[in-house]
C-alpha cells in the first residue's frame, strides 16, 4: 500500500464486507450516503445494552453512573475528534438533518426578522435549504445564493457583495454530489466580515478528513454519526459556548430543565438544554467506538488514502470510458472528496444501478437530496459512487466492469431526443 | 433471484427508444400536469385534452430511467380515444399487476376487471420483482388521473 492504509485490514473489521450478493462479493460504494460499521462499533453498542444499560443523568446506582459516564464520555471523544474548545459545546441530536433544523428554528427564530438575509450555497443537501425556505414564509426572510463554477467548484467572484449584509452564511464543507472541498475558513472570514454568523455543513468533511472547528472559526458546525462509521440516530450539532448560550431551546420536556413549576421553567445548562428527553445513549456510545476507530486509522492516513484512490477511479474511467462518461466536479484529486457523481452516455442512472446491483455494486442513483445543485449541472439525476477507508482499487475495478455492463446490456444509441 | 430481462423487456426498451406521442399541447386548451417522483427526481409533463368524457389527445414530456419512460409511452397509447371510464379501469388494472390495491382494504378488494386489455403494458409485469421501480411505472398513470380531474374540473361550469 502507498498510502498509510492496510485497507485489506481494515475490510476484515467490517463483517457486512463478507457478506455476498447475487452470488458474488459486497462492493459498497455508497458511503456518502451511510457508511458501513466496524465490529468495534457493534460491541461497543452491545456491550452498552447488555452490561451498562440504564436511564442516564438520573439514577444513583451504579448502572445508571455508567451509562452517564458512557453518554458524557462519547462528548468529550467527539469534541477533542473535532477540536472543540469545551465537551459542553457538543449537542448531540438525532442526525445532522436535526443539527441544522435546530439552527434554523430555534437560533434563526430567536435573531432573525423579516428582510434578514440567508447566504446558501448552489450545493446544498437539502437539509440546509429547506429549514431556511420555511423560516422564509413564516418571517419573511430572503434566500441569497452563493454560485458554483462550471468545473463544480463554489464562485467567490462576487462573495463579498452576496454576503453582504446577510446575518447567515450556512454551506457544506463539501460536496455530497460534486465532492467539492469549500475553503471553510474563507467563507467563516467572510460571513463575520459581514456581521453575519457562520454555519457549516460537515457531514461529508467530519468523516473524511481532520476536522478542527475552532481553526475554521465557525459558529456552527453540523454533521451525523451514521456517516462516519457510527449508528444511524445520532448527529451532532456543536456551536460555541456563546451562541448555544444565546439560542433558545429547541424541543422541550424532561432533561432540558433545571426546574419546572405551574408558572414557567428554567432550562438547563448546554448542552443539555438542547437535549430534551431520553437521549440516544447507545447510539452516543456507538459514535465514541467509531471515533476511536477513525482516530486509529488517522485522519490523516484516511485522507490520503481517499485522495489517491480517488485518483485512481478519475483515471480509469476516463481511460475506459473516455467521453462516454461525465463524472461532476473538480478534476483534481487533491481538491475533493471521494464523492464521484457521473452520467454514462443517455443512460438514466436509474437504469446504470439497476444493473451495477446485479454485480453487487451498491451505488446510489437519483438527485441526492440537490435537486438546486441538479438544475445548475443541468441534470435530473445522477449515478454516485463514493469511496471510503474500506475501499480499494479492486472496489473501483468492479464499479468500472459493472459500467461496461450495463453499457453492453443496453447496447443501443439511447433514447432519441 | 430476478433477472435483467425479468424488468428490462425488449418491448419496454422499444418505448424507450421510441417514445410514442413524446411533447406538448399548446396550454391551454389542453390541460398541463406535471409528476415528480421525490425518490429518483424523475419528472414527467402530461398535456391533455379532453373531450364528451373521451381522451381526445395526450403528449409527454419530461425525464426519467426507461421504466418510467415507457410506461408513460405505453399509456399515452393506450389511453388516446378513451372514455374516463375505460382509462380508470385500465389505470386499476395496471396499478393492481403493479401489486398496488386501489380503492379499499388490500384484503377485501374486488380483483380487477378480468376483461381489462393491457396489451404492451403487460411486459412491466415483472417490475414488481423489483419494489422500488414500481414508483417510476406508475408515476404516469397518477398523474395521468390527476390531469383527468384537472381537465374536467375546468370544463365543467
Ligand atoms: C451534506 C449533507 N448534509 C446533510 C445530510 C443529512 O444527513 P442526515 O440524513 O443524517 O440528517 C447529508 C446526508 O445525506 C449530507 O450529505
Amino acid at each position: 500500500m502507498s498510502d498509510g492504509l492496510d485497507v485489506a485490514a481494515v475490510k476484515a473489521d467490517f463483517p457486512i464486507l463478507d457478506r455476498e450478493v447475487h452470488g458474488g462479493r459486497l462492493i459498497y460504494l455508497d458511503s456518502a450516503n451511510t457508511s458501513q460499521k466496524p465490529r468495534a462499533v457493534l460491541d461497543a453498542m452491545a456491550h452498552y445494552y447488555a452490561n451498562s444499560n440504564a436511564n442516564v443523568h438520573r439514577g444513583t446506582y451504579l448502572i445508571a453512573e455508567e451509562a452517564t459516564n458512557a453518554l458524557e464520555g462519547a462528548r468529550a471523544k467527539v469534541a477533542r475528534f473535532i477540536g472543540a474548545p469545551a465537551s459542553r459545546e457538543v449537542v448531540f441530536t438525532k442526525n445532522a438533518t436535526e443539527s441544522l433544523n435546530l439552527v434554523a428554528k430555534a437560533w434563526g427564530r430567536a435573531h432573525l426578522r423579516a428582510g434578514d438575509v440567508v447566504v446558501l450555497t448552489e450545493l446544498e443537501h437539502h437539509a440546509n435549504i429547506v429549514p431556511w425556505h420555511q423560516l422564509h414564509d413564516e418571517l419573511g426572510i430572503e434566500l441569497r445564493w452563493l454560485p458554483i463554477t462550471a468545473d463544480g467548484h463554489l464562485d467567490l467572484t462576487d462573495l463579498d457583495q452576496i454576503v453582504a449584509g446577510a446575518k447567515v452564511v450556512s454551506f457544506a464543507a463539501t460536496s455530497n454530489v460534486l465532492g467539492t472541498m469549500l475553503p471553510v475558513r474563507r467563507l467563516v472570514d467572510a460571513a463575520h466580515h459581514a456581521g453575519a454568523i457562520a454555519v457549516v455543513d460537515a457531514s461529508q468533511h467530519v468523516p473524511h478528513a481532520a476536522t478542527n472547528v475552532a481553526a475554521w472559526g465557525a459558529d456552527f458546525v453540523a454533521f451525523t454519526g451514521h456517516k462516519m462509521l457510527g449508528p444511524t440516530g445520532i448527529g451532532v450539532l456543536w456551536g460555541t459556548s456563546e451562541i448555544l448560550e444565546a439560542t433558545p431551546p429547541f424541543l422541550s420536556g424532561g432533561e432540558m430543565i433545571l426546574n419546572v413549576t405551574k408558572e414557567g421553567f428554567t432550562t438547563n445548562e448546554i448542552p443539555w438544554k438542547f437535549e430534551a428527553g431520553t437521549p440516544p445513549i447507545a447510539e452516543a456510545v456507538g459514535l465514541g467506538a467509531a471515533v476511536d476507530y477513525l482516530e486509529g486509522l488517522g485522519m490523516d492516513a484516511v485522507r490520503e488514502h481517499e485522495v489517491s484512490l480517488t485518483g485512481y477511479a478519475l483515471r480509469t474511467l476516463a481511460e475506459r470510458f473516455g467521453d462516454d462518461i461525465c463524472v461532476h466536479g473538480p478534476a483534481d484529486e487533491s481538491e475533493r472528496g471521494g464523492v464521484m457523481s457521473f452520467t454514462f452516455k443517455d443512460l438514466h442512472p436509474h437504469d446504470l444501478t439497476q444493473v451495477f446491483d446485479q454485480h453487487g455494486v451498491c451505488v446510489r442513483a437519483g438527485h441526492h437530496c440537490a435537486k438546486p445543485l441538479m438544475r445548475v449541472l443541468g441534470v435530473a439525476a445522477t449515478a454516485r459512487a463514493s469511496l471510503y477507508v474500506y475501499n480499494d482499487e479492486a472496489d473501483v475495478d468492479a464499479l468500472a466492469d459493472a459500467i461496461a455492463a450495463a453499457a453492453e446490456f443496453f447496447s443501443f444509441s439511447g433514447p432519441p431526443r | 433471484m430476478p433477472g435483467l430481462e425479468d424488468l428490462y423487456r425488449e418491448i419496454i426498451l422499444d418505448h424507450y427508444r421510441s417514445p410514442r406521442n413524446r411533447g406538448e399541447l399548446p396550454a391551454p386548451p389542453a390541460t398541463r400536469v406535471e409528476g415528480f417522483n421525490p425518490l429518483c427526481g424523475d419528472e414527467i409533463v402530461i398535456f391533455l385534452t379532453v373531450a364528451n368524457g373521451i381522451v381526445e389527445d395526450i403528449r409527454i414530456g419530461g425525464q426519467g430511467c426507461s421504466i418510467s419512460q415507457s410506461s408513460a409511452s405505453m399509456m399515452s397509447a393506450a389511453v388516446k380515444d378513451k372514455t374516463f371510464d375505460e382509462v380508470l379501469r385500465l389505470t386499476n388494472a395496471f396499478k393492481a399487476m403493479m401489486s398496488i390495491h386501489v380503492g379499499g382494504d388490500e384484503h377485501t378488494d374486488a380483483p380487477p376487471d378480468a376483461d381489462v386489455k393491457l396489451g404492451d403494458l403487460e411486459a412491466l409485469r415483472g417490475v414488481v420483482k423489483f419494489p422500488v421501480r414500481i414508483k417510476c411505472a406508475t408515476l404516469s398513470w397518477n398523474t395521468l388521473a390527476q390531469a383527468i380531474d384537472e381537465a374536467t374540473a375546468t370544463k365543467d361550469p
